[in-house]
């Protein structure tokens, strides 16, 4: 082969550049994203629950959701018996998730920003106020 | 690979039998819908056949009185009141007796008050609506359970032939977003805004109906806005109906609106 410690040189070279983010990274914990569930009104609760458990929200909230709102407003269903814990909720995203989840920017921003999703449930429904930081 | 015709037919026939099939297994096994025994309707609910307005402005008699009902449902669902006159959005507002019945030939003796009378204007909740055949996404749609004509925001794509379909202009589109420029004087927390693109309109207060309480309106008339069944003949409004003279907009259309105007009082009609 003609060149060959040229060409082995720039192989290496480019290998190395090509994984150089991540071999930096290499070790290194990812930053967890932790949405928060720190606020006064779900500290305020004697048992902690959501609607659904907590895996079943994280997984399917968006489909809970959806489903949520055609039954409120195609069907004109408002009550929600929980699967999990037969607790009855008032169907509202602007009434009863956000009553508890009062830090939207801590909690559903917090992935939402981390997985660049952009749900334009905010253009209609008004976020509870939150100090801005 | 050579095939004749009877081979490639039979080919045909099992593969797309094969596809379908597994098409609708596949849909059957998707999850993510509600199970119908975890949804229900609020037992303090009011229930109707068939929602409907009787509207007396005759007890409606300074400006400030129509300014209230206005207001008060304005207030309540985010209405933005915008500078711009073009850029108007309502869900319930007044206009004069020739705006209202422009169909009612004009003339020169009939009552003079009546005449120069405003009238209070909103969504009719026609039992036959034309703004429902015309929308293309099923966004605005007739309530099976009560009549009511309903307005699903998510799915509006702002398209706007409701509003070309509707003959008594009651929908607005948000030409700009509403929460602009402060449009939106006073914000009710429980209840969403709209965003720039989508159309609005009257919904009778479905939100307050869910939960046992009458429309806005109807509550800060003083009695000019009763609202009731239209289908129970022993209902307020079909009662009022009965004992007095009532017309409504624009009935030659056949949209069968909702709303009976009252014109003269019971003991001279």
């Amino acid at each position: 082969m003609y060149n060959s410690g040229k060409i082995i040189a720039g192989l290496a070279v480019f290998f190395i550049l090509a994984t150089l983010p991540f071999l930096l990274n290499l070790g290194k914990a990812n930053a967890k994203i932790e949405p928060s569930i720190d606020t006064p009104e779900i500290n305020a609760m004697p048992k902690k629950h959501c609607v659904e458990s907590k895996e079943f929200m994280r997984a399917e909230h968006m489909q809970l959701l959806n489903d949520w709102r055609d039954e409120v407003v195609r069907n004109g269903n408002r009550i929600y018996t929980s699967n999990s814990n037969g607790n009855q909720f008032a169907i509202s995203l602007q009434n009863t998730c956000m009553k508890c989840h009062s830090n939207k920017k801590d909690f559903c921003d917090k992935c939402h920003n981390y997985m660049a999703v952009k749900p334009y449930c905010w253009g209609c429904h008004i976020a509870p106020k939150e100090d801005k930081s | 690979m050579s095939m004749n015709r009877r081979q490639f037919l039979k080919l045909a026939t099992v593969s797309t039998i094969l596809g379908a099939g597994s098409a609708t297994a596949i849909n059957s096994l998707s999850r993510g819908n509600l199970e119908a025994s975890q949804v229900s309707p609020d037992p303090k609910a009011l229930k109707a056949k068939r929602w409907g307005f009787v509207v007396d402005v005759s007890k409606l008699t300074t400006d400030e009185d129509y300014q209230k009902c206005i207001d008060a449902c304005h207030n309540i669902h985010n209405v933005p009141s915008h500078k711009e006159p073009r850029h108007e959005v309502k869900w319930i507002w007044k206009d004069t007796y020739e705006h209202t019945f422009p169909n009612v030939a004009e003339d020169k003796i009939m009552n003079r008050e009546l005449q120069e009378k405003n009238f209070l204007l909103f969504c009719n909740h026609c039992a036959n609506p034309a703004c429902v055949r015309v929308c293309p996404t099923q966004a605005t749609f007739k309530r099976k359970s009560d009549g009511l004509v309903m307005q699903d925001m998510h799915r509006c794509i702002g398209c706007r032939f409701c509003m070309a379909a509707c003959p008594f202009g009651a929908r607005s589109f948000n030409y700009v977003d509403p929460r602009k420029d402060n449009a939106i004087k006073v914000e009710n927390k429980e209840f969403p805004t709209r965003m720039i693109g989508v159309v609005e309109k009257c919904t009778a207060c479905y939100e307050r109906l869910a939960i046992g309480e009458q429309p806005k309106c109807a509550e800060e008339s003083n009695g000019a806005i009763v609202f009731g069944d239209l289908e129970d003949p022993n209902s307020e409004v079909r009662k009022l109906i009965a004992e007095k003279y009532t017309i409504r907009r624009k009935p030659e259309l056949g949209t069968q609106p909702g709303i009976y105007y009252v014109i003269g009082g019971g003991e001279h009609a």
